[in-house]
């Protein structure tokens, strides 16, 4: 294409919105709207699925050393649980170390129950704590852990825990959640789509003499569909800016809010760095590809003159 | 330059229009199509710059074969052929200037050239103070040449022109009548639909008469024939 041409086809797209005024306007509201609902539900999933995530983040494996076991046998068993796929960090917990996060945990008013315990009276044992890169392979990791034992007596890990049962119905849940979050997500998406092509359908029933003139003087259907091209990528980006806007105010503005009072519950929304681009991008993106598709799937009906 | 050989024509929903239609225009003839409404006027001239296919029949325009034309060849077949109608067809929201230079914009014309050829038919038709005048600020006869200039902006070989005085007063049809036969005259093979017998008659050209589609009479400097 010639690049006067295509200068052409961007002129007239940009003008067909201007000229076309209401239905440019009735379009690009569907859009907005649309995406605007969707907008939220975005918001509000990616938060939910933020919380399970938390949530499954919580979970590690605390692996349990014999209180025989010398210091050059610890640092090589460390060595072995790192060399595991999976593991992201290990933390060796002493007993003493144990002792003092056992009493943190106690409070004040319990640290009594575990009075006289200090010292060489310590009945804990050493042990590591161990996380996952990918909360879902806790099980596979630990039973790795415990093979380490295998072939040396005595066994140097008396237990290896990471909360059996209750992690996996946690991940029942939390993938749960995760589902439904993205049905209604794509639910409203094409909701969306089949809404927004009505209208834009609509706008241009009202311009069939156009396209019927068009090809009276022999414009070829590439040539026809440029403009509308253009056209719907503007009503796109139109109705995507405004839900983008109020999404991206409206959104920091709840979470600054919010801070202090979910702070109080160890909860928090992500912040709007965090969800940026995510977001706000992907709305934009849809924007334009839903005008642009709505504009070439109603122009394509006029084409077959 | 047109020839049409045995060509027939049935609308997808079965209506007969035409049948049994062979004819052979010249370059640079002047053609009456007359005969009663229904007839079949229109449907032989949209067969012509392919707004129909024939159901059967070959059709040669310009030396294209029609019926083996592929799909995207259509437009250059339109290209050389301009096309007029009763009721202008014009775009409401672009000025008279802008109706015009359209047509070469659309076969990718230099600026420069859309230019000075969009004046230069302006001032043909007699539109040149017209030019920034949105159609619907424009008289019929207005109108239509404006039209007219958009058809043979791109310097056809033939205009298919289709009632083009059927809402316009004498006058003003005469106007129109003498634009065309001066387009004629200057080169441009014209094929023109009509009701009215006093352009005819007045104005003598071949004449072929349509009636229930198929052609009945074919006569250089013919007559209208039809009593009103
Ligand atoms: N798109 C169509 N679908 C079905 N039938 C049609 C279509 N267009 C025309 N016809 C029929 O074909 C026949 C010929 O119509 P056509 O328009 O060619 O007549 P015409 O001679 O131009 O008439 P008029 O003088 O009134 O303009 C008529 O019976 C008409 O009803
Ligand atoms: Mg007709």
């Amino acid at each position: 294409m010639k690049f006067r041409t295509l200068a052409r086809h961007l002129r007239e797209g940009c003008l067909n919105v201007i000229r076309n005024g209401w239905m440019s306007f009735a379009s690009a509201s569907a859009i907005a709207i649309s995406l605007f609902v969707l907008g939220v539900f975005l918001l509000l999933v990616m938060n939910v699925n933020n919380l399970a995530s938390e949530l499954e983040n919580t979970v590690e494996i605390r692996v349990h050393l014999d209180v025989v076991v010398p210091e050059e046998q610890i640092a090589s068993i460390q060595n072995e649980i790192g060399k595991i796929p999976g593991v992201s960090k290990i933390t060796f917990v002493s007993k003493e170390e144990g002792l003092d996060l056992l009493k943190e945990r106690l409070g004040e008013e319990n640290e009594d129950i575990i009075e006289g315990y200090e010292g060489d009276q310590n009945p804990l044992n050493d042990s590591f704590t161990v996380k996952v890169d990918e909360p879902r392979n806790v099980e596979a990791v630990a039973g790795q852990i415990e093979a380490i034992n295998s072939g040396q007596s005595p066994p140097p890990i008396v237990k290896v825990q990471y909360g059996e049962g209750y992690v996996e119905k946690m991940f029942a849940v939390t993938n749960m959640i995760r589902y439904v979050g993205i049905g209604l997500v794509i639910g409203l998406a094409f909701t969306a789509m089949f809404l927004i092509s009505n209208t834009i359908k609509l706008t241009i029933i009202s311009r069939r003499r156009e396209i019927s003139i068009m090809k009276l003087v022999g414009a070829t259907n590439p040539f026809i569909r440029w403009p509308f091209f253009v056209e719907g990528a503007m009503l796109g980006i139109i109705g995507a800016a405004i839900p983008v806007l109020v999404l991206y105010f409206g959104y920091g503005a709840i979470v600054e809010q919010s801070q202090v009072e979910l702070g109080l519950m160890m909860l928090q929304l992500l912040s709007v760095d965090q969800i940026g681009w995510k977001v706000f991008g992907s709305l934009l993106g849809i924007g334009v590809l839903i005008g642009i598709w709505g504009s070439m799937i109603s122009v394509r009906k006029f084409l077959k003159v | 330059m047109i020839e049409m050989q045995d060509v027939w024509k049935a609308y997808p929903d079965g209506t007969p229009a035409l049948r049994e239609v062979s004819i052979k225009i010249d370059r640079n003839e002047f053609v009456y199509v007359v005969g009663p409404s229904g007839a079949g006027k229109s449907t032989f001239m949209k067969l012509i710059y392919r707004e129909e296919k024939p159901s059967k029949g070959q059709i040669f325009v310009n030396g294209f074969h029609l019926g083996k034309l592929k799909q995207r060849k259509i437009p250059f077949v339109r290209r050389n052929i301009g096309v007029i109608f009763q009721d202008f067809r014009l775009l409401p929201q672009l000025t008279v200037y802008e109706n015009v230079s359209f047509a070469m914009e659309v076969i990718e014309a230099p600026k420069k050239q859309i230019k000075k050829r969009t004046m230069e038919v302006l001032d043909l038709v007699k539109l040149k103070h017209k030019a920034d005048s949105l159609p619907s600020q424009l008289s019929g006869g207005e109108q239509q040449r404006t039209a007219i200039a958009r058809a043979i902006v791109n310097n056809p070989s033939v205009i298919i022109a289709d009632e083009p005085t059927g809402n316009l007063d004498p006058e003003t049809s005469a106007g129109i009548m003498r634009l065309l036969e001066e387009i004629n005259f200057r080169g441009t093979t014209i094929v023109m639909a009509t009701h009215n017998r006093d352009i005819v008659n007045s104005m003598r050209k071949r004449v072929v008469a349509i009636e229930g589609g198929t052609i009945v009479r074919d006569e250089q400097r013919g007559e209208y024939g039809y009593e009103i």
